[in-house]
């Protein structure tokens, strides 16, 4: 096995050596199917989709996925753990990409386990299950981007609490990016090709394209982008900050 | 094998390793002394890939730390400072996970039952770490640095927060192990160089102020050949204390009154034994014991890093 997929296994045991895991699962098909039912009106709608249930997910995530990414550097600088992970023979950039797939896994399988909804939905009518699918992979594909902005908010500081506020933060601002409430704040000042730049880095956008059942390529190509980018300046801090 | 070559590492003003060049060969033991703060950690840890060098350069087995830093650490073994691990895995899963890492696979997969009872780790292995007493977890640390039997390796205070027995095992396996290796160990405690160390490097304010084996060390001692001698009655003592210091050889006379005990320092560490001895006969001084010093460690330690 390579180094990454060592690593990554180690982590995805680590989070279910501790009740977190359980809890987070549990904690998100919960909320998962409050938004559905009552928020989203599922039943009332009288339509045979999942869109109740994909349209509240960029919100549950902004919570919970800094939860996930949260520790993810923190611990490993706050206990000492990260001197002999990165004293044995491994990369940074192996150990930054595999910490971030375990934490993916991790969110893709509680997604997977929301299969039920997709079940109920099949059962009561006749649903378009490619776009289902494709919602289901741009949801992660959504959790994939707050994950990488956790994960540098991990990596600038050795305390989980101030990760999860910053990533929290960092992941709304992002959320937004396309909406008047950030770019009002560009518009008085900026040319219009930076408000535009500012305006196609929000993630709904992109999003709501693919939960709509329409995989563009750009759109894929834009999280691809930003997931490797956050991941860079990951390693990039980590490098500098890592023994302090 | 291990060199540096004018290692410097700077934390803005502060110079937390100054120009420290050393080669440690094969077969030797070097003991890292220094007071706390002095940058021994910061060394070994430059040695091993965590920190970088702001100036100079290391290499281990001839792979420079920076350059080739993966095959350095290929060979070496490092027992990080308070040996940190990850508390909620158990020995036996933090030990697998090292040896994946470490790629021991097939035959060699089985040096970890070899590694676990080396450093008897059979009865814990089912125990998370957290939940391990400070005794096991450097036990725990030690076994993931000497897993892939590395010809380098370098413990930060591999018997930190040991109890005597343990410091004993860690010291016999460290002996047991040496043969062939290139061994760092860091320390504050001496009687440890002597245990263990073929040679000792004493660093303090961030530079190398000794480089010498542990007797030699000794030897700077001003106790270097100095005799003590405990009376059987006390009340010889001045009588005794003024002949011996009217010796010529006897540069000064040290009194414990409550032992009754005097120490003699040798003029330029001339030998003082067979003269003290026929002294005590010809003056009529009853000992109970004579004693002739090597030097002290800790007395050196103190007088050159102060």
């Amino acid at each position: 096995m390579s180094n990454i997929g060592i690593i990554m296994r180690r982590e995805l045991a680590s989070y279910f050596a501790t009740p977190l895991a359980y809890i987070f699962l549990l904690i998100f098909l919960v909320l998962a199917n409050l938004f559905t039912f009552y928020l989203g009106g599922f039943f009332e709608r009288g339509q045979a989709d999942l869109d109740p249930f994909f349209s509240y997910h960029p919100w549950l995530f902004l919570f919970l996925i800094p939860a996930v990414s949260m520790r993810l550097w923190a611990d490993e600088r706050r206990t000492g753990s990260i001197e002999l992970l990165m004293t044995q023979p491994v990369t940074l950039w192996q150990a930054v990409v595999a910490k971030f797939l375990a934490a993916w896994a991790f969110t893709v399988l509680a997604l997977a386990l929301t299969f039920p909804l997709w079940i109920t939905v099949n059962f009561l009518g006749k649903p378009d299950n490619g776009a289902i699918l494709a919602a289901y992979i741009g949801s992660a594909l959504l959790a994939a981007g707050f994950l990488s902005i956790g994960s540098l908010a991990s990596a600038l500081t050795r305390n989980p609490v101030i990760a999860f506020i910053v990533g929290v933060a960092a992941c709304f601002v992002f959320l937004v990016a396309g909406f008047p409430l950030v770019l009002d704040a560009f518009r008085g000042w900026a040319p219009q090709f930076l408000v535009d730049a500012v305006a196609s880095l929000g993630f709904l956008t992109h999003y709501e394209a693919i939960s709509k059942g329409v995989i563009d390529i750009r759109d894929l190509i834009y999280f691809a982008l930003l997931i490797t980018w956050f991941l860079l300046a990951t390693a990039v801090v980590l490098d500098v900050r890592k023994s302090e | 094998m291990i060199k540096t070559e004018a290692l410097t590492r700077r934390y803005g003003a502060l110079t937390a390793v100054d120009a420290v060049t050393f080669t440690v060969s094969p077969g030797e033991v070097l003991g890292f002394l220094g007071p706390n703060g002095a940058g021994k950690t910061t060394t070994m840890r430059m040695l091993a890939g965590f920190i970088s060098a702001t100036s100079g350069s290391a290499s281990i087995c001839g792979h420079d730390v920076e350059t080739d830093s993966l095959a350095a650490r290929a060979c070496l073994g490092y027992l990080p400072e308070g040996a940190p691990a990850y508390g909620e895995m158990t020995v036996r899963d933090f030990l697998d996970f090292i040896a994946d890492l470490r790629r021991l696979r097939g035959a060699s997969r089985t040096r970890i039952d070899g590694v676990i009872e080396r450093l008897q780790l059979q009865g814990v292995l089912d125990q998370t770490i957290e939940t391990l007493s400070k005794g096991f977890r450097r036990r725990v640390g030690l076994a993931q640095a000497i897993m892939h039997d590395p010809p380098v390796l370098i413990l930060d205070e591999p018997t930190d927060g040991l109890d005597p027995n343990q410091k004993h095992e860690v010291r016999a396996l460290i002996n047991a192990m040496a043969g062939d290796k290139t061994v760092i160990i860091s320390t504050h405690i001496l009687e440890e160089v002597d245990a263990v160390c073929t040679r000792a490097i004493i660093i303090a304010r961030g530079r190398i102020v000794a480089d010498d084996t542990p007797l030699g060390l000794a030897a700077r001692s001003r106790y270097h050949n100095a005799v003590s001698m405990s009376l059987a009655r006390a009340e010889q003592l001045p009588a005794a204390r003024a002949a011996v210091a009217a010796l010529p050889s006897v540069a000064e006379v040290e009194v414990d009154e409550a032992a009754a005990r005097l120490t003699a320092l040798p003029r330029d560490g001339r030998p003082l034994l067979g003269e003290l001895s026929e002294l005590a006969a010809s003056n009529g001084i009853a000992l109970t014991e004579l004693h002739l010093e090597a030097g002290r460690l800790d007395e050196v330690f103190r007088t050159i890093t102060a």
